[in-house]
């Protein structure tokens, strides 16, 4: 199994990522934004950070990146493409997902656990999850998602949305949601839910020193999903 | 053109320095020469008034690789590993500018690790503010908390640990102390000393613009009510050119291309070219105009002074200029060949082929003023008399007035704003005794944790420094760390003063003799004077940055309590001493008294003690006793762990507020398995530890018979409510 981490200047969770897709059995390239062309791969990553500073609007700079018309090529052959963070800021930006990325509602960067609620069992990412609530970790200041209703009801219609921020029982509310998303959306899926963006970070949940293990269910049912 | 009286005050040098400069040259500077000489020769950059004190710490030990002198320190860690660290002051501009203050305080300090060839591993800070009543203090305190993780979290390093805390002699002059610890191999750390003539002088980073110039020298004064006019000496970071700065150094030094490196920080590019030819006892010299400049038509002198953000010095190997320049390019930074070193010991600037100043390194370096200021002792206060009586005063009022006061209070509302675990190494996050990372793919952990103690110092600044090093200590052993050095940064009023510069001398004096007998060397630090504002000086704050190792993470501690049903022990003998502790001056509002006494036998005895019952598996968790007392440690404890605790009163002569509310030190709260007793209790004796069992674990509350029965969730809302209800 393949796997491309694309690394934009400042990105900061390229190496996590790296380390964590290898720890599940991928065999990891990482490939420089200004290269044209992609290494042969089953699952593209955009990893968290602060591509180009986040300077301009985050994402904007890193999705016009050389490499972006490649991702862009591969998502649309029905390649794996997974963006983390600032990865689903860049995907937003590319136009790979519907829907934007606004300042968290209280103007503050944040820093936590959260708990989400898994929308959607039938798609390669995790569909063999057995737990519908999973831990992992949020670190961001513009998680707050944002789509129009018509938009947001064709995310429900075709089932794209991914998580949602719950509470440790699964309740979704406005107090279980960290940034203000819209529906306390944590993560989209494209058209044909091949391409997957979020906000929470599994790459930092997976072994039993870090404040979870649930990132590794993650990795684990990409590599099962990709290997049948 | 002739120097003026004015020119040469405005430059924050004396009329006697100046005559010094004349007499050294042997003819007056221009005003280039005389912006060099202020910048290496004002207090934050020459040290002059603290050089002749720091010599009795101790630097030296069998982990020791490098000490004060370098960018940062630097101690072996087994296996080829080094962790390189220091702290640094960012005090003055962070209050004159609380975001860029802070956030360029960060920066700076990333790049002192990392110019050594360490990649940053962990950010630490302490931050101190004025009383929360006060009409600028919110203000700030956003300011910074925004800045420090606005710059940590774009560079995408974990900030683990630090501490916040108010009191009204932080007014004028807020403390914004920033830490970095980094990973380097032990074999592969790169020196700022030059060697080699006629070697490629390269500048690397961002272009060099109008901020910041006379930042050092700024630093360096006390403020009046004009402060904020200060502003353009300010400098404005950039985290993004950090990060890549950061990865395209780490890059070269891959290989054999550099010989020296140094980061431009405070008085930018004449401290690093001085400091880097001083080292070597070399002379440097600087095309000017090659320097990349931001603005158009900058002037030598600016250039010089300029303290522009995330730019490096750094001296090649002859015939890798090319091969360092592709790499910059590649990381879009700029790289430009400014000079060479030389055999004259000269620093000599050229701007478009004329030589337009020139002064013997020796001057700037060697030469420097040094002052054995006048200083004056305290005498250790005499003990408040027990005079007020302590039965009418419960433990249940006292117990949530303490444990919501902004001083103990949890500071999640602060940490939550920086991100602690990007790089998936974080095993013990902020709000524990020590932040702890892993060391990348290996079983070992580095703790670390920033610590301060002003109240102590106050009153008595021997008895503080001594202190403030055996918070820092016991910070480590309590997640199972064997401390190894410490980095200081030592925040007083002016040294002018003989009250401040005896503060100054005697806590140093107190970090010295408590180092030295725990065997727990300084390996760097920082000093920032002159935090004064219309003549009033903060309370001393040394600030301590410990570093420790747990050699296998498996054995790391928490301080949350486990499970129900566990004994819990003090270890450590409680005698009741009140004064200067956060009760004394919140409940009984007393200021007066000496702070507790810190016996380093003790200190040294119960905290090997604790390591070696970490160590067999017997402890399930721990903490040490500090601010608040024992009950606060306690109600800590169960806070994090969601578990009560039923605890007896003491049967000691004690009044129960003495044994609950003191700050007596060298103390622990360790959660045990009552199965375990037997043998803790045989290695604490065998040891002459001093111990006592204070209760147990139990569900849901924290209980006193006739005092207290509070649910844990209430607890935690007293104890989690007051920064939320602050600011919004």
């Amino acid at each position: 199994m393949l796997s491309s981490v694309i690394v934009f200047p400042g990105s900061n969770c390229d190496r996590d990522m790296a380390v964590a897709l290898e720890k599940f059995g991928f065999k990891n390239s990482m490939v420089w934004h200004n290269d044209t062309e992609l290494p042969k791969t089953d699952l593209i990553v955009l990893p968290g950070g602060f591509s180009y500073g986040d300077y301009l609007r985050c994402g904007c700079i890193g999705s016009k990146s050389k490499i972006i018309e490649k991702v862009i090529e591969f998502a649309n052959k029905g390649g794996l493409v997974l963006g983390i963070c600032n990865g689903f800021q860049i995907l937003v930006e590319a136009g790979l997902l519907p829907g934007t990325l606004l300042r968290n509602k209280y103007l503050r960067f944040i820093c936590k656990d959260v708990y989400l609620k898994i929308k959607n069992n039938s798609n390669t990412f995790y569909s063999k999850f057995k737990k519908d609530i999973i831990k992992l970790h949020i670190a961001h200041n513009e998680g707050n998602y944002f789509v129009k209703n018509d938009e947001l009801k064709k995310l429900q219609d075709k089932n794209q949305i991914a998580f949602e921020y719950c509470d440790i029982n699964g309740e979704v509310s406005e107090s279980s949601n960290p940034n203000g998303s819209i529906n306390n959306i944590a993560g989209v899926f494209n058209d044909n839910q091949n391409v997957l963006g979020m906000m929470p970070h599994p790459e930092r949940m997976i072994d039993k020193y870090l404040s979870g293990n649930d990132g590794s269910l993650f990795f684990n049912n990409i590599k099962h999903k990709l290997s049948i | 053109m002739s120097i003026s009286k004015e020119v040469v005050e405005k430059h924050g040098l004396t009329q006697i320095e100046f005559q010094k400069i004349c007499e050294l040259l042997k003819r007056a500077p221009n005003l280039l020469e005389l912006g060099v000489f202020s910048a290496m020769w004002n207090e934050h950059c020459s040290y002059k008034s603290s050089k002749i004190h720091l010599k009795n710490l101790p630097t030296k030990g069998k982990v020791v690789v490098q000490g004060p002198g370098e960018n940062a320190g630097v101690i072996d860690v087994g296996d080829n590993q080094a962790i390189v660290f220091k702290v640094e002051s960012h005090n003055h501009p962070s209050f004159i500018e609380p975001y860029q203050g802070a956030a360029t305080g960060v920066g700076g300090i990333m790049r002192d690790v990392f110019t050594m060839g360490a990649r940053p591993i962990a950010n630490l800070n302490s931050i101190h503010f004025g009383s929360p009543d006060h009409s600028k203090t919110k203000n700030l305190l956003n300011g910074v908390v925004q800045g420090i993780g606005g710059y940590g979290n774009c560079v995408g390093i974990p900030t683990v640990g630090g501490e916040t805390h108010f009191d009204e002699s932080y007014n004028g002059n807020i403390l914004v102390n920033a830490m970095t610890v980094g990973l380097a191999n032990k074999d592969k750390i790169f020196y700022s000393k030059a060697s080699g003539i006629g070697k490629s002088v390269i500048y690397v980073g961002s272009k060099t613009g109008r901020d910041g110039i006379h930042g050092a020298s700024m630093a360096s004064a006390k403020f009046d009510n004009k402060a904020e006019e200060k502003k353009p000496t300010v400098q404005v970071g950039d985290p993004f050119t950090e990060k890549l700065l950061l990865e395209a150094c780490l890059e070269l030094m891959q290989d054999d291309s550099i010989i020296s490196i140094q980061d431009m920080g405070a008085a930018g590019l004449t401290s690093s070219s001085v400091e880097m030819a001083a080292k070597g006892k070399l002379g440097i010299e600087l095309n000017l105009e090659k320097v990349p400049c931001r603005e158009l038509n900058m002037t030598p002198y600016e250039m010089m002074l300029s303290e522009s953000q995330e730019r490096m010095l750094i001296i090649l190997n002859s015939g890798k200029e090319s091969k360092a320049k592709k790499l910059f390019e590649k990381w879009n930074l700029d790289f430009a060949i400014i000079g060479k070193t030389t055999n004259t010991k000269n620093l000599t600037l050229k701007f478009n082929n004329k030589k337009v100043g020139e002064i013997p390194i020796d001057l700037l370096s060697n030469k420097a003023p040094l002052y054995n200021r006048k200083w004056s002792k305290t005498k250790l206060p005499k003990k408040n008399s027990k005079s007020k009586n302590l039965n009418k005063i419960k433990i249940l009022d006292s117990l949530k007035r303490i444990i919501s006061h902004p001083n103990i209070c949890s500071k999640e509302w602060v940490w939550k704003q920086y991100d602690h675990t990007v790089m998936g190494d974080t095993i013990q996050k902020p709000g524990s005794d020590s932040g702890v990372v892993r060391i990348h793919k290996t079983n070992k952990g580095i703790a670390s944790t920033i610590d301060t103690s002003a109240d102590y110092c106050s009153a008595h600044p021997l008895t503080g420094g001594k202190q403030v090093v055996c918070e820092s200590w016991r910070n480590l052993i309590s997640v199972g760390a064997k401390p190894l050095a410490i980095t200081n940064c030592l925040n007083f009023g002016n040294p002018e003063k003989q009250k401040n510069m005896g503060e100054f001398v005697e806590c140093v004096n107190g970090i010295a003799e408590a180092s030295k007998y725990l065997d727990y060397p300084v390996v760097s630090g920082n000093v920032s004077f002159y935090n004064e504002t219309n003549e009033k000086s903060i309370k001393p704050t040394p600030a301590i940055g410990g570093v420790g190792l747990i050699k296998n993470i498996d054995k790391m501690i928490t301080m949350n309590f486990k499970k129900k049903n566990s004994d819990i022990y003090v270890i450590g003998r409680t005698n009741g001493h009140l004064d200067q502790s956060i009760f004394a001056r919140e409940i009984l509002g007393e200021k007066k008294g000496p702070p507790p006494e810190i016996n380093l036998f003790n200190e040294k005895n119960n905290g090997t003690t604790l390591l070696e019952l970490i160590d067999k598996n017997l402890i399930l968790s721990a903490h040490d006793i500090s601010s608040g007392g024992l009950l606060i440690a306690i109600a800590e404890m169960c806070i994090k762990g969601k578990i009560g605790a039923l605890i007896k009163k003491p049967k000691t002569l004690i009044n129960p507020i003495e044994y609950f509310f003191s700050e007596d030190q060298s103390r622990y709260i360790v959660e045990i398995n009552n199965d375990n007793v037997e043998n803790i209790t045989n290695i604490l004796n065998k040891n002459s530890v001093f111990f006592e069992k204070i209760g147990n674990t139990q569900e849901n509350n924290l209980f006193i018979q006739d005092e207290l029965d509070l649910s844990i969730d209430e607890i935690e809302k007293l104890n989690n409510s007051w920064f939320r209800k602050y600011i919004n």
